[in-house]
């Protein structure tokens, strides 16, 4: 039953598909030891727009984030099936290296992580791993990242001071101005507001929407007004699988699954 | 009808608080009695000590005549040893600590090594100076050299430095490595860059303490064969040497009172570099300091 619900959905949103995919997503499972997290994940994430991964705690959707960039596999026990296709390149091919993938394939994480250096450090970090020592293009490189993350103005005084003294919304932003640094193509970001407060949280949205005209964002919240309000399709996710995946509009006015319409209607998660 | 009875909750409320107090008061005189023993300590050292201090003390060779003997050849005795096992220590146990950290896979034969270097640092100190003098003096064949010496006293210290790094190690929070990986950052880069500056605070600290056991050790150094009267200076990592803690034994083995009264004078530069030591450790934990 749940297998012919799938593929109509699938075939569905195939037919709906009008965009340029950065990742392709073809029958993904996965297991953390005996516990299968993620089964049959099929679907097409979209070149420069938002989207969005709703669904109730433990339903696969932050294992599914980080199988993007594979630091799901920091998980010593994880166990994987199927493919990811990120631009023609399947991730999981033994050639792959994680560390390309993952300059191509940013990550902004739950709780605000900035290391403990100064702000300037932090933002220059990405660009000295990859090798960048001279110094005018390492200040360019931090001043458009932390300008892109909207929070230039805030830190542009003080970016020889250790980053654990900024509040947590601006860590946050700091954190995108991080991952902007690399010059990714896509940023992934795991409930990114979850542990702000709704200025802050406003604030992120903002800059979210301001990003995707550069960047194709995938972002897990467990909020569904923030993915109603900032992202372009959704996916939702139940017991790790994906019940729908369609543009936000289409699941939020007119889910064609009864779990959908049960979950964003609030009758259950 | 309430659960609790309030008229017994008021009756026990008298001793609870006599037990608060006396509680309070037990641990007060711990603390009182190990006062007291450091501050009769150190009013007998000083007291015998001071007189004989002096900067010819510091500066002369041991001797058969009390008032002039000094401590020179054990001083600078202890600053090689030092000199040898900071540098050998500091270098194997960090790599030991990050690569049981970082790289080596949790299963049972890692725990296994993980049990026996915490033993290790609790074998007595003269079970290390019958192991350096098997293997570096005669296996080695490095005779009882300064070189030996401190190559057993970085056995020594080795297990202490190993655990105190992974504890370092394991306070870097999981969050900044994932964020370090998550840039493309390879393991190195990530250990180098991220993990090791952020347990640098913690592992100096460990260091530096275990390097202020070492200073004080004996036995190893007497096993191996360090000599107890020393008139010349170490010149190479081959000389034969003698340490602070072996000429202090030596002079209070004396019969005669002033050779107990140098000793005291010796063990208040022994108390010194100690204090210098520690101090060291302390600053460095405070300056360093990173929250997380």
């Amino acid at each position: 039953m749940d297998i012919t619900i799938n593929k109509k959905m699938v075939n569905k949103s195939e037919k709906e598909q009008d965009f340029t995919p950065v990742f392709k997503i073809n029958n993904l499972n996965l297991w953390y030891g005996q516990d299968h997290a993620l089964k049959d994940i099929k679907f097409d994430i979209p070149e420069k727009q938002v989207t969005a991964i709703i669904g109730p705690s433990g339903c696969g959707k932050s294992t599914f984030i980080k199988t993007l960039n594979r630091m799901v596999e920091m998980v010593p026990i994880v166990r994987m099936s199927g493919e990811i296709v990120y631009r023609d390149k399947n991730i999981f091919q033994p050639k792959y290296g994680v560390e390309e993938l993952r300059t191509q394939v940013g990550m902004v994480f739950q709780k605000p992580n900035p290391f403990p250096k100064s702000i300037y450090e932090n933002v220059a970090y990405g660009p000295r791993i990859h090798g960048i020592k001279n110094k005018k293009v390492l200040d360019e490189v931090v001043e458009k990242s932390l300008r892109g993350a909207a929070i230039w103005d805030e830190v542009k005084d003080r970016l020889n001071e250790n980053a654990y003294g900024l509040s947590g919304g601006q860590q946050q932003r700091l954190c995108i101005a991080r991952c902007l640094a690399i010059e990714p193509d896509v940023i992934l970001m795991d409930e990114p507001t979850s542990a702000l407060d709704p200025i802050s949280t406003l604030k992120v949205e903002e800059l979210v929407q301001e990003l995707k005209k550069d960047y194709s964002i995938v972002i897990v919240t467990h909020n569904m007004q923030q993915a109603a309000r900032i992202s372009d399709r959704t996916a939702f996710f139940l017991n790790g699988e994906v019940v729908e995946y369609t543009d936000t509009s289409t699941l939020f006015s007119n889910p064609s699954d009864k779990r959908t319409e049960d979950y964003i209607t609030g009758r259950f998660g | 009808m309430p659960l609790i009875n309030k008229e017994s909750v008021k009756k026990r409320m008298g001793s609870r608080i006599a037990a608060n107090g006396f509680a309070k008061f037990l641990f007060i005189l711990a603390t009182c009695f190990s006062l007291l023993i450091l501050g009769v300590l150190i009013y007998r050292i000083l007291s015998e000590g001071l007189p004989y201090l002096s900067l010819d003390f510091i500066t002369n060779f041991a001797s058969r005549m009390p008032e002039r003997a000094g401590i020179w050849a054990a001083l600078l005795g202890t600053i090689w040893i030092m000199a040898v096992t900071a540098p050998v220590s500091f270098i194997l146990g960090v790599g030991t600590a990050i690569y049981l950290e970082e790289y080596a896979k949790k299963n049972a034969f890692t725990k296994f090594i993980q049990i026996n270097i915490s033993n290790l640092a609790g074998v007595p100190s003269i079970v290390f100076g019958l192991l350096g003098l098997t293997i570096f003096v005669r296996l080695m064949g490095l005779g009882s050299s300064v070189l030996a010496g401190g190559l057993t006293m970085s056995l020594l210290i080795l297990p202490v430095i190993v655990v105190a790094s992974q504890e370092a190690i394991r306070t870097v929070p999981r969050e900044i490595r994932e964020a370090s990986f998550g840039m493309g950052a390879t393991k190195w880069q990530t250990i180098r860059r991220i993990v090791f500056p952020a347990a640098l605070p913690g592992i100096l600290t460990g260091t530096i303490l275990a390097l202020s056991r070492a200073v004080g050790e004996t036995a190893p150094l007497l096993v191996l064969g360090a000599l107890a009267y020393v008139a010349f200076v170490p010149e190479n990592l081959f000389s034969q040497f003698t340490v602070l803690p072996i000429q202090l034994y030596n002079w209070t083995s004396r019969p005669q009172e002033d050779f107990h009264m140098l000793a005291a004078s010796g063990i208040i530069i022994l108390m010194i570099i100690l204090l210098i030591m520690n101090s060291i450790a302390v600053f460095i934990r405070n300056k360093f300091h990173k929250r997380f």
